[in-house]
């Protein structure tokens, strides 16, 4: 019974870790230019396939995708907030919401048409595969590998953000973007490169979950509930935030899949709405 | 503000709408569907377009209507209007109830919280397939008939049927907009800052608005429950909730006929195109959400109001 | 940000508030007024205590603001804005049956609110095609509508046009003597014109009051406020 908590726990954190790398992101651009993007899975999708790509069509060794996964992700973000996002940062929430959705529909619809509506695979290097046994419970590697990478992800960026200039220029956007801009602060060129980080690591994370949830061109739209649950239960701009709630939301899933299969995903959207209700703006949000 | 006599081209428009009895039998089914859509953009219209209420979980009442009037027909009778009835006062419940919740937030909770009921709801009914029949939706009823007329395969009395209740709402949401209630909402809509300032009890409002939203939904999900004799998991989906708003953003929100216009350009438009290949309708419905949030920011009404103005 | 602050406004008087930027002006009627809760301290209106009471509740009981930057609605015409504020008041904003039409006594009340800040010719049109200086009066006659016993302006001129002032000023001067007024403004023109007495805001806290003499005369205010703002 300890050996199936302990195993669900792993997953859950295991599965926690990835829904980090997709909403750290988020979190962030949300938190400065309170830009609804609900096409920021869309930006993960885009990484996925860049992967499968690479890997099945290709002949990449998985691990060398990733660094292109990421490199698609900011790529087509910064297209996106180049040409059009940025005509709609002092729009409602409603025309950013209208817009984005647009985005993921046009996107869903490309990569149906591009790839087809089959779930992708993709191969994942020996190293990785398999399993350690430890005190009765098996770790799988590919997990371990994924929790390595979300706490890396997550130390550089709070070092970074600590300790770096730009860290600061980052956080003091986020507090308060008018006194940001006061202070002689390039708010929108700050922006454009944290968007881009942030669509980047989507990337990575829609590479990274092939191997645990597949890919497929719905993955915009089903991992977007996700994302949003983190982000809103974590609190806008709190990257501590989102890997609490990404962690919460990880555990909680998996734990509820496993002991109660029959609410399904009912549990999630339960806690979500309770936590919510509790505090409207996020465990660790600012405003 | 003060003239709220009929234009002449509402009444034209109205008028209109017997015209597929006469010009397109063949397409009454898809006409009662038309109406049904609109009825449900229009609800959508009240919290949106007048109280400025952006809601991505609005098929929860559509489907919880539906599913009342399902479950009614299944278990107990198959007369409709009490069925209306049932699911229009069971989905204001529920209306009023998460509506305490919902006109506490603004922003992104907002949205988190009406796309997470909606959720919600549609997993509830997914697990509960004793009672809903899961995945597979409600089936083995039927709703034979309605006042003494038939359901028959053409859709004549399913569009007579749906075209009355949404004339019927219809002339219940004028008659809101054009009160001092509507007014408020609309104040609530146009600065929501100004409104305690001038003693607005805004919250009491908006709850109303949401209330009555919800029972507006909940009968045109019954509406299609009985025109259809059969409940879909779908109705409850966040398929659902989003294509609404694309209905509703298309014709343009806020001016009563928005949502009907809408529904109208966008089921034509679906059946006509969409055939084959549902996806490539997504792609489209993609691309013009975004030409319309970026070129026509209040809808199809809202162009042509503003070039009438300049025009004039 | 306020500090600690006693504040006592007698019954028809016409008080100004004046101050630096950042002295807590308009801090001090947002604590008042109930969009913005005080650490400790109390509001009184009448004797009665509303410290508890959210914003509407004060608007109820007579107390009525204007904003620093125009708080109005876009879409709205200035009568059906005005006429809001007063269904509100009546209590009849909740009716969704009747058609507004039917309402003759609020809207005719509405027209003649504007008519006393001669803005009647603006009626049908949306306020945000109305001129600045309309958009002002306008900002005065939604208060208005609300029957207030008090009345707070925040910078009534603020931005104001020098040609579109004098009606403002008549607005002002029109303003019933049974209404206490209290306004914040750095145009010392109207400051002078209407006030009685003066409270001078600094640092969250009252520095001095008095007669616009004593205040003009006073060498602490010259130098921290008088003495480098005009009209700001």
């Amino acid at each position: 019974m300890l050996s199936s908590l302990a195993g669900v726990l792993f997953d859950g954190f295991a599965y926690g870790m990835l829904l980090f790398l997709l909403s750290v992101g988020l979190t962030v651009t949300l938190g400065m230019m309170n830009f609804v993007n609900l096409a920021h899975c869309s930006f993960a999708m885009v990484g996925g396939y860049a992967t499968v790509t690479l890997v099945n069509k290709l002949g990449w060794p998985f691990l060398a995708t990733l660094p292109f996964a990421f490199l698609t992700g900011s790529l087509v973000s910064i297209a996106l907030e180049r040409t059009l996002y940025r005509r709609l940062y002092q729009a409602s929430d409603l025309d950013q919401c209208l817009l984005t959705i647009g985005i993921v529909f046009v996107s869903v619809a490309a990569f149906a048409w591009l790839y087809s509506t089959e779930q992708q695979s993709t191969r994942v290097p020996e190293a990785l595969r398999g399993s350690t046994q430890w005190m009765g419970v098996s770790f799988g590697a590919y997990r371990l590998f994924l929790i390595a990478t979300g706490l890396a992800v997550a130390a550089i960026l709070i070092l970074g953000l600590e300790r770096t200039r730009f860290g600061a220029r980052v956080r003091a956007a986020v507090d308060n973007q008018r006194m940001a801009r006061g202070l002689g602060i390039d708010v929108d060129r700050t922006f454009m490169i944290t968007f881009a980080l942030g669509g980047g690591l989507a990337g990575l994370g829609g590479a990274l979950a092939i191997e645990i949830v597949g890919l497929d061109p719905t993955f915009a739209l089903a991992y977007l509930v996700y994302v949003l649950i983190v982000v809103a239960v974590g609190g806008l701009g709190s990257i501590g935030g989102s890997f609490a709630a990404a962690l919460l939301l990880g555990i909680s899933d998996m734990a509820g899949k496993y002991y109660v299969p029959w609410l399904g995903a009912f549990l999630i959207y339960l806690v979500m709405v309770a936590l919510l209700m509790w505090r409207p703006l996020g465990l660790f949000g600012k405003r | 503000m003060l003239n709220i006599r009929w234009r002449p081209l509402e009444v034209v428009f109205w008028l209109c709408t017997l015209l597929p009895f006469a010009v397109a039998p063949g397409y009454l089914s898809l006409a009662s569907q038309i109406a049904i859509t609109a009825l449900f953009a229009l609800s959508l219209d009240l919290i949106l377009g007048y109280a400025g209420i952006v809601s991505l979980g609005h098929a929860a009442f559509f489907g919880l209507g539906a599913y009342s009037a399902g479950l009614l027909a299944k278990h107990l009778w198959a007369e409709p209007l009490t069925g209306l009835a049932l699911a229009g006062a069971l989905s204001g419940l529920v209306g009023y109830a998460t509506s305490h919740v919902v006109v506490r937030f603004r922003h992104l909770a907002l949205i988190m919280l009406t796309l997470g009921f909606g959720l919600l709801l549609h997993e509830a009914a997914n697990s509960a397939s004793a009672l809903t029949g899961g995945a597979d939706g409600l089936q083995g009823f039927r709703v034979p008939s309605v006042l003494g007329f038939r359901f028959d395969l053409y859709g004549t009395t399913a569009y007579g049927y749906a075209l009355a209740v949404l004339f019927a709402c219809f002339l219940i949401s004028r008659r809101i907009i054009h009160s001092p209630f509507g007014l408020a909402l609309r104040g609530i809509r146009e600065n929501a800052t100004r409104m305690p300032a001038i003693g607005a009890p805004s919250r009491a409002h908006l709850r109303k608005a949401y209330t009555l939203a919800a029972v507006m939904a909940g009968i045109a999900g019954a509406l299609l429950t009985h025109t259809t004799s059969t409940v879909s998991l779908e109705v409850l989906s966040f398929g659902r909730s989003a294509d609404v708003l694309v209905i509703l953003i298309l014709g343009g929100a806020g001016r009563l006929y928005g949502g009907i216009l809408g529904a109208i350009l966008y089921m034509v438009a679906r059946d006509q195109f969409s055939g084959a290949n549902p996806q490539y309708w997504y792609f489209w419905i993609g691309l013009l959400l975004i030409a319309v949030v970026m070129f026509l920011p209040n809808g199809i009404l809202g162009g042509l109001a503003r070039f009438s103005r300049r025009a004039a | 940000m306020a500090q600690a602050l006693d504040l006592e406004l007698p019954a028809g008087a016409r008080y100004a508030l004046i101050g630096p930027n950042g002295a807590g002006k308009t801090t001090l009627i947002n604590l008042v007024t109930g969009m913005l809760a005080p650490d400790g301290g109390s509001v009184l209106l009448d004797g009665e205590d509303i410290t508890a009471l959210p914003a509407e509740a004060r608007v109820k009981r007579g107390l009525a603001r204007t904003f620093q930057i125009n708080a109005l609605f876009p879409q709205l015409t200035a009568l059906e804005s005005v006429a809001l504020a007063v269904l509100e008041r009546d209590g009849h904003a909740h009716n969704w049956w009747r058609g507004l039409p039917r309402f003759g006594a609020q809207l005719d009340e509405a027209q003649a609110i504007l008519e006393s800040l001669r803005l009647e010719s603006q009626g049908n049109r949306l306020t945000r095609e109305l001129a600045y200086g309309e958009q002002r009066l306008l900002e005065i006659a939604l208060a208005l509508a609300t029957r207030p016993r008090v009345l707070l302006l925040d910078e009534p001129a603020a931005g104001v046009p020098r040609d579109e002032t004098a009606r403002l000023f008549a607005a002002i001067a029109g303003l019933s003597r049974e209404l206490t007024v209290l306004f914040i403004e750095h145009d010392m023109e109207v400051v002078f014109r209407f006030a009685s007495r003066i409270l001078v805001m600094v640092g969250g806290r009252i520095l001095v009051q008095g007669t616009p003499e004593e205040i003009a005369r006073d060498p602490i205010v010259r130098e921290v406020y008088l003495g480098r703002a005009r009209h700001a």
